[in-house]
């Protein structure tokens, strides 16, 4: 089954809860610079959006590796990293159009999300839901009524029944 | 989490010192505000003037700041107080310190004074001092963005101060971020008497944890106990505004100076706040209560206008103290005194004062520069008198050394109005009714100040049953008594004495609920993370240290004792107007305080006019003080 951390920036208050546990939970220790996602923020206006690997499938890291280190497994749909093959050429970070991919200088490979084998630690700590782990075939028709809630709105609206 | 550094830093010659923290200091003091404290009565003088080059300013993270710890964000910054002459100290949210400690430092101890304005660069493991001549004259907000922009780096934390620092105002306050600010005490004015125009820090060091997987257990646990609650989901919504209708329908909100206990006008509730200016709310580093809110309001006077908080302290200063009942004006006067980087607390109490006095004919308008300060007037007249008081200009410039000493310059009988304890500005709320809240802010190391130690579950009316458990002793469960509430502030003040070492929000602790963590969690969240095995006695026995540090502090540098530890005279002899049953015809009596006292100074081991005991100093192994360990 393949499953997808969403992420939702409307929902994001840039806690960075999800920087620390992911550190620890990968890397023993707390240092976002080695968390597999990052909040960026956009601090006059309090803006603060997570980044992670988005397990893209026409994933360009996956196409200009040079040792084949990155790959797309065949069940989950995940783009694994295989550290042994990983030279380090951070040709895959240079790609990444999201910057989801680390560079660890002291062991000299990179590193990216590998959803915690199926149970993303970010997600359980992540209070406001602003990340959600979910099947990818049911992503679209979750994304629809996100979509169409600005709809019935409008419709409370025009006909008065909402109560402001 | 052991291994962050101090930095030593001298401004007058440029030099800089690293040293590692021994454990030794660790168990003695932790870090935060407690640390800060021992670095204070180590490093200053005796004596030193806190404008001068002898003060020494101090900055420094929590021992679990950037921990997995609810609410671990928390910034300390501590120095002589020019405006109370006694312990500085004033604590923050937002992300400095965390950076601060992935930039490989826990404190920074500064000293000297530079010729021309400067700031500190900390990066992993390296300080820098710069040139600042072209950021002196730039607001709280400009600063930061100017100094990523020379760096070259959006993600550099800021603590600077503004122009009320710049023109040493003695209740400068220091920011950091759009939201946060420690207020308190004047550390933004010691900044400025420095020529310190910021401390800027980035880093990308790791903080290593003792247990990883144990504490990441624990850190979840905690999380449930504390957001999984109701007031939690509450105070995610509201943040600390959710306090503002209930003060104000007990009748324990300070409003008019001291002239009602309760707003007539109920303009200012949080609801009307919610509905036309929130736009959701953010949170601190690592804290998932998130209780910041954004805010922008729309159109008029301010229409386009900005910003983060108000905080329910904001609605009391910039609202109900000075009778402004104007939701606009509320947040317009918060963005400006951010802005200019003023604290709102005692800018809010002053200039209630001031309007206390022109209302009572004391002053009139030949000394207000003109200004009519009626109380239906101060919707008009508080954002010119904050900009006045930042900028030293008229009566701005009597205002800006602080209410004691205005008090002095005016005369005519105004000190009797002039709210304040030690010099620091009267809290927000009116707490004649309610003993246990007086006698914590009267006793208060920093002065008039209710976050060394109010007990907001004593309003809560708990069953002595409860309280047992919750303090390992019963506490009266009538908030108009003295008995016990001596022994519930002690309490809450080594308390709280933990929480500003760990570096831990307040709003995460018994502060808010019974049900939320206190020194048991926090003993075993300091064993995961750090290694330490420190019991609950222990942690108790290192607060009660770091408090008498600076009850010592205050003894040393001005010779504090019992008779500075009351409340203004009008709090024992005019009973409150209004309220309900229990509120109304308040005041506080004399006799049973003094009882209060004697049991409170008991508690800590000091004597009865408030001096630490030879015996007491002894056994907290504070009579080598100062020691010169770091």
């Amino acid at each position: 089954m393949e499953k997808v951390i969403l992420i939702d920036p409307e929902k994001c208050t840039g806690c960075r809860i999800c920087e620390i546990v992911c550190s620890l939970t990968k890397e023993g220790v707390i240092n976002p610079t080695r968390s597999r996602i990052q909040v960026v923020k956009v601090d006059p206006v309090s803006l603060s959006i997570p980044v992670v690997c988005q397990q893209c499938y026409d994933a360009p890291c996956i196409a200009v590796c040079p040792v084949g280190a990155l790959s797309r497994h065949g069940t989950t749909g995940m783009v694994n990293h295989d550290r042994d093959l990983c030279i380090g050429c951070k040709s895959c970070a240079a790609v990444c159009p999201f910057g989801a991919i680390g560079i660890d200088t002291s062991a000299e490979k990179v590193f990216k999300c590998d959803l915690c084998g199926g149970e993303p630690t970010c997600v359980k700590f992540c209070e406001t839901k602003a990340l959600e782990f979910v099947e990818a075939s049911t992503l679209s028709l979750r994304q629809k009524r996100k979509g169409i809630s600005k709809y019935t709105e409008l419709l409370q609206r025009d006909t008065g029944q909402s109560a402001a | 989490m052991l291994h962050r550094k101090i930095g030593y830093i001298s401004l007058s010659s440029g030099q800089v010192k690293k040293a590692s923290i021994p454990e030794s200091v660790r168990r003695l003091y932790l870090g935060g505000r407690g640390l800060n404290m021992y670095l204070l009565f180590n490093h200053l003088e005796q004596g030193a003037d806190p404008l001068g080059p002898g003060n020494v300013l101090l900055v420094g993270a929590g021992l679990l700041t950037a921990g997995p710890v609810p609410g671990g964000s928390r910034t300390d910054v501590a120095a002589k107080s020019p405006l109370t002459g006694l312990v500085g100290d004033t604590n923050m949210g937002g992300f400095f310190s965390p950076e601060l400690r992935f930039a490989g430092f826990d404190h920074l101890v500064i000293k000297g004074v530079s010729e021309k304005p400067v700031y500190l660069w900390v990066r992993d493991g390296e300080i820098e001092m710069r040139d600042a001549t072209h950021l002196w004259g730039k607001d709280t907000l400009e600063t930061p963005e100017a100094i990523r922009a020379e760096l070259g780096d959006e993600d550099i934390k800021v603590l600077c101060i503004g122009a009320a620092g710049e023109n040493l105002v003695k209740f400068a306050n220091v920011r950091t971020g759009a939201k946060n600010a420690g207020g308190r005490t004047g550390m933004g004015c010691v900044m400025g008497s420095k020529k310190l125009k910021a401390v800027a820090v980035r880093g990308t060091l790791d903080i290593g944890v003792k247990y990883p997987r144990e504490a990441l257990e624990y850190y979840w646990q905690m999380q449930r106990k504390i957001l999984d609650s109701k007031t939690a989901s509450l105070f995610s919504v509201e943040g600390s505004l959710m306090q503002y209708n209930p003060t104000n329908t007990t009748g324990i909100l300070r409003v008019k100076n001291l002239g009602l206990n309760r707003m007539d006008d109920l303009s200012l509730t949080p609801d009307t706040f919610l509905e036309k200016y929130s736009l959701g709310s953010t949170a601190c580093f690592g804290c998932g209560m998130h209780c910041r809110h954004k805010w922008q309001i729309k159109d008029g006077k301010y229409g386009g206008l900005r910003g983060e908080g108000p905080e329910y302290y904001t609605l009391m200063a910039l609202g109900n103290v000075v009778y402004n009942t104007s939701w606009e004006t509320v947040l317009a006067a918060q963005y400006l005194v951010d802005k200019i980087g003023l604290d709102l607390a005692e800018a809010g109490n002053i200039i209630g004062w001031a309007m206390d006095l022109y209302n009572r004919g004391i002053i009139d308008k030949s000394d207000t520069d003109d200004l009519d300060l009626d109380w239906e007037n101060s919707s008009e007249v508080l954002l010119v008198l904050l900009e006045k008081i930042a900028n030293r200009e008229g009566f701005g410039a009597v205002l800006a050394d602080g209410i004691r000493m205005a008090a002095e310059r005016i005369g005519r009988g105004s000190d009797y109005y002039a709210l304040h304890v030690k010099g620091l500005g009267m809290v927000g709320t009116d707490d004649r009714a309610v003993p246990s809240l007086a006698l914590g802010v009267a006793t208060s190391t920093r002065g008039a100040d209710h976050l060394r130690s109010r007990p907001a579950t004593d309003l809560f009316g708990l069953p002595e049953e409860f309280t047992e458990k919750l303090y390992g002793f019963p506490v009266s469960s009538d908030y108009n008594a003295y008995q016990t509430k001596a022994k519930l502030i002690h309490y809450m003040e080594l308390l709280y004495e933990l929480v500003d070492s760990l570096g831990v929000c307040k709003y995460q602790t018994i502060f808010i609920s019974p049900t939320f963590p206190q020194f048991e969690e926090y003993s075993k969240l300091i064993y995961y993370l750090t290694g330490l095995g420190l019991s609950v006695d222990e942690l108790k026995t290192i607060a009660e240290r770091c408090y008498t540090l600076e009850r010592l502090f205050n003894y040393r540098e001005k010779g504090i004792t019992r008779n500075d530890d009351y409340l203004p005279d009008r709090y024992y002899t005019e009973p409150t107007p209004s309220g309900v049953s229990k509120t109304r015809g308040k005041f506080l009596d004399r006799a049973k305080f003094d009882e209060m006292l004697d049991e409170y100074y008991a508690l800590h081991g000091w004597d009865s006019n408030g001096v630490p005991k030879p015996e007491t100093l002894v056994e907290l192994r504070l009579d080598k003080e100062p020691s010169h360990m770091i």
